[in-house]
């Protein structure tokens, strides 16, 4: 094990209205093996000490899977290793890359705006989802494992899709703010499906309307998303979802 | 199904005002690759002063179809650039702060200035229109005749591509054109909504390919001038 110093500039706002501001933190003898999120609870811990406010950061599995965790780092979403989230990345990345100084800003998108600190209000996903990212179904008995049958090739891609986690790094690293990429994984992950079928046309209507309304911006093929997701979701799902999209206008809206 | 939404605000959406764009940029596209392969004719192998005269008087002998032809690319651009405001004043709004730090790492020089190579190529599409089209802006006793009081389009891209400052211009607008179509003839099958796992490899070769045919087919003009081929 090694320890290393950092310095960090962390955004610090205290609420939504105030206008925030980078602090200066120096985090010294930091484990090679901790986590970013450790790395900061370390920090938090030392800040409690001297009678400071921690700093405020979003987070919750802590193994990959929720969400909640994402933050800026150096410019990158979710920091510099690719397909990892925030909780999964560990202080030896930054010891190995010779990077000592690290800028933690939250996320920034009009959609997404800061409640504290690092955490940003992400509720504008959750009405996009409520607009149309679901499937309506009897509720019962667990239906027969097979009775249902799918394409090995539609079953696959439509996981990967299902691995989005919502954690917004794609409109986080987008130059303009769009969630293309989380609304077309939901999409492509439900429109592949069987039991996705009967909403499809009002789903894509619905969920593109929402993203529109909640002020993201629109997709221009940067690719910036695809870099960052932390599960890998392709850009093919963004055309897809314009695909359906156009298939459902020229349906009769 | 329900009619949920009202028709102008579905086609006003990001979505359709994309689709918007790939449709009038594939159109533009098009109309460069035959204007492209028209202009080659000014070369002898293609047929040179002959080929090209007779070429613009058989368009003008055709003032219907040239005028259809003129209003339905001013609508293509005006659509395109109409969308493409709509759609650059969103995304400014959807970042209204932006960070202190920000690596691109899939993004290319040509995706960020889509929005700058743009105004810029029609900037040069108005010059280029009073240069060659509607004024002669540049070329001394304008409209020169050929031989058969046909109007000699030949003598004029000859003389004015002498001028190094005029194939400087020409140079310059063609690279900008070269990195918007680079990236927008990728965009666009994003846009349109096709994709297909197996063709898709084929996209980012493909835009490639026919960006450098039509700037190469283009910028052979004018160097062709300058280093005295076509005189
Ligand atoms: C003021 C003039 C123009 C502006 C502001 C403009 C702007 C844009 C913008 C912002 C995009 C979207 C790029 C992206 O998805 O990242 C775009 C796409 C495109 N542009 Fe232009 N452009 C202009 C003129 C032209 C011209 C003259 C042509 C063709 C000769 C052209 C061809 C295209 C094509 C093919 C696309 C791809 C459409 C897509 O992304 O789906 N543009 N343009
Ligand atoms: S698509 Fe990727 S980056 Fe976007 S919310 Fe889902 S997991 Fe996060
Ligand atoms: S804390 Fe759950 S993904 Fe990072």
């Amino acid at each position: 094990m090694k320890n290393i110093d950092l310095t960090l500039h962390v955004w610090r706002q205290e609420n939504p209205k105030d206008t925030g501001r980078f602090d200066q933190i120096e985090a010294k003898g930091i484990s090679t093996h901790a986590s970013f999120l450790e790395m900061l609870d370390v920090v938090n811990d030392r800040l409690l000490a001297q009678g400071k406010r921690p700093i405020a950061f979003d987070h919750d599995c802590r193994e990959g899977i929720c969400g909640s965790c994402g933050v800026m780092i150096n410019g990158e979403a979710h920091g510099p290793v690719r397909g990892t989230t925030a909780c999964q990345l560990h202080m030896r990345e930054f010891d190995t890359r010779g990077i000592k100084e690290l800028w933690i800003e939250p996320w920034r998108a009009k959609a997404f705006p800061v409640i504290q600190d690092l955490v940003v209000d992400r509720s504008a996903f959750d009405r996009i989802i409520q607009a149309g990212g679901y499937i309506s179904v009897k509720t019962g008995q667990a239906p027969d494992a097979n009775a249902v049958p799918v394409r090995k090739d539609d079953a696959d891609q439509a996981f990967q899709a299902a691995t989005c986690i919502g954690c917004g790094a794609c409109v986080a690293s987008c130059p303009n703010g769009s969630a293309a990429l989380f609304v077309g994984a939901k999409i492509t992950h439900l429109g592949l499906l069987p039991q996705g079928q009967t909403e499809r046309a009002s789903r894509v209507l619905n969920m593109v309307t929402k993203m529109d309304d909640e002020s993201f911006g629109a997709c221009t093929s940067h690719g910036e998303c695809e870099a960052t997701c932390p599960k890998g979701i392709k850009l093919d799902v963004i055309a897809r979802m314009n695909g359906d999209y156009r298939r459902s206008v020229a349906a009769g809206g | 199904m329900a009619h949920i939404h009202p028709l102008p605000k579905l086609l006003g959406s990001t979505v359709a005002l994309k689709a918007a764009m790939a449709v009038s940029g594939l159109l533009l596209v098009g109309f460069l690759v035959g204007h492209m392969v028209g202009n080659l004719q000014v070369f002898g192998l293609f047929g040179g002063r002959e080929a090209m005269n007779a070429y613009g008087a058989f368009l003008h002998s055709k003032p219907i179809l040239l005028w259809v032809a003129r209003i339905g690319l001013l609508v293509m651009i005006a659509i395109h650039i109409g969308s493409a405001m709509a759609l650059i004043q969103r995304n400014q709004a959807a970042r209204p702060i932006g960070y202190h730090m920000k690596k691109p790492i899939a993004s290319t020089y040509a995706s960020r200035t889509m929005r700058w190579s743009g105004p810029i190529i029609t900037a040069y599409i108005l010059y280029h229109l009073a240069h060659f089209t509607v004024a002669g802006v540049g070329i001394p006793g304008y409209p020169l005749m050929d031989a058969q009081s046909r109007v000699d389009i030949y003598q004029h891209v000859v003389n004015s591509f002498q001028s190094p400052l005029v194939s400087l211009i020409y140079i310059v607008a063609m690279s900008l054109l070269s990195m918007h179509l680079w990236h927008g003839l990728w965009s666009l099958f994003q846009s349109l909504g096709l994709s297909n796992a197996r063709w898709n490899v084929l996209k980012r070769p493909m835009a490639t390919g026919l960006t450098v045919f039509i700037i190469a087919g283009f910028m052979a003009v004018p160097l062709g001038v300058l280093f005295g081929i076509v005189k």
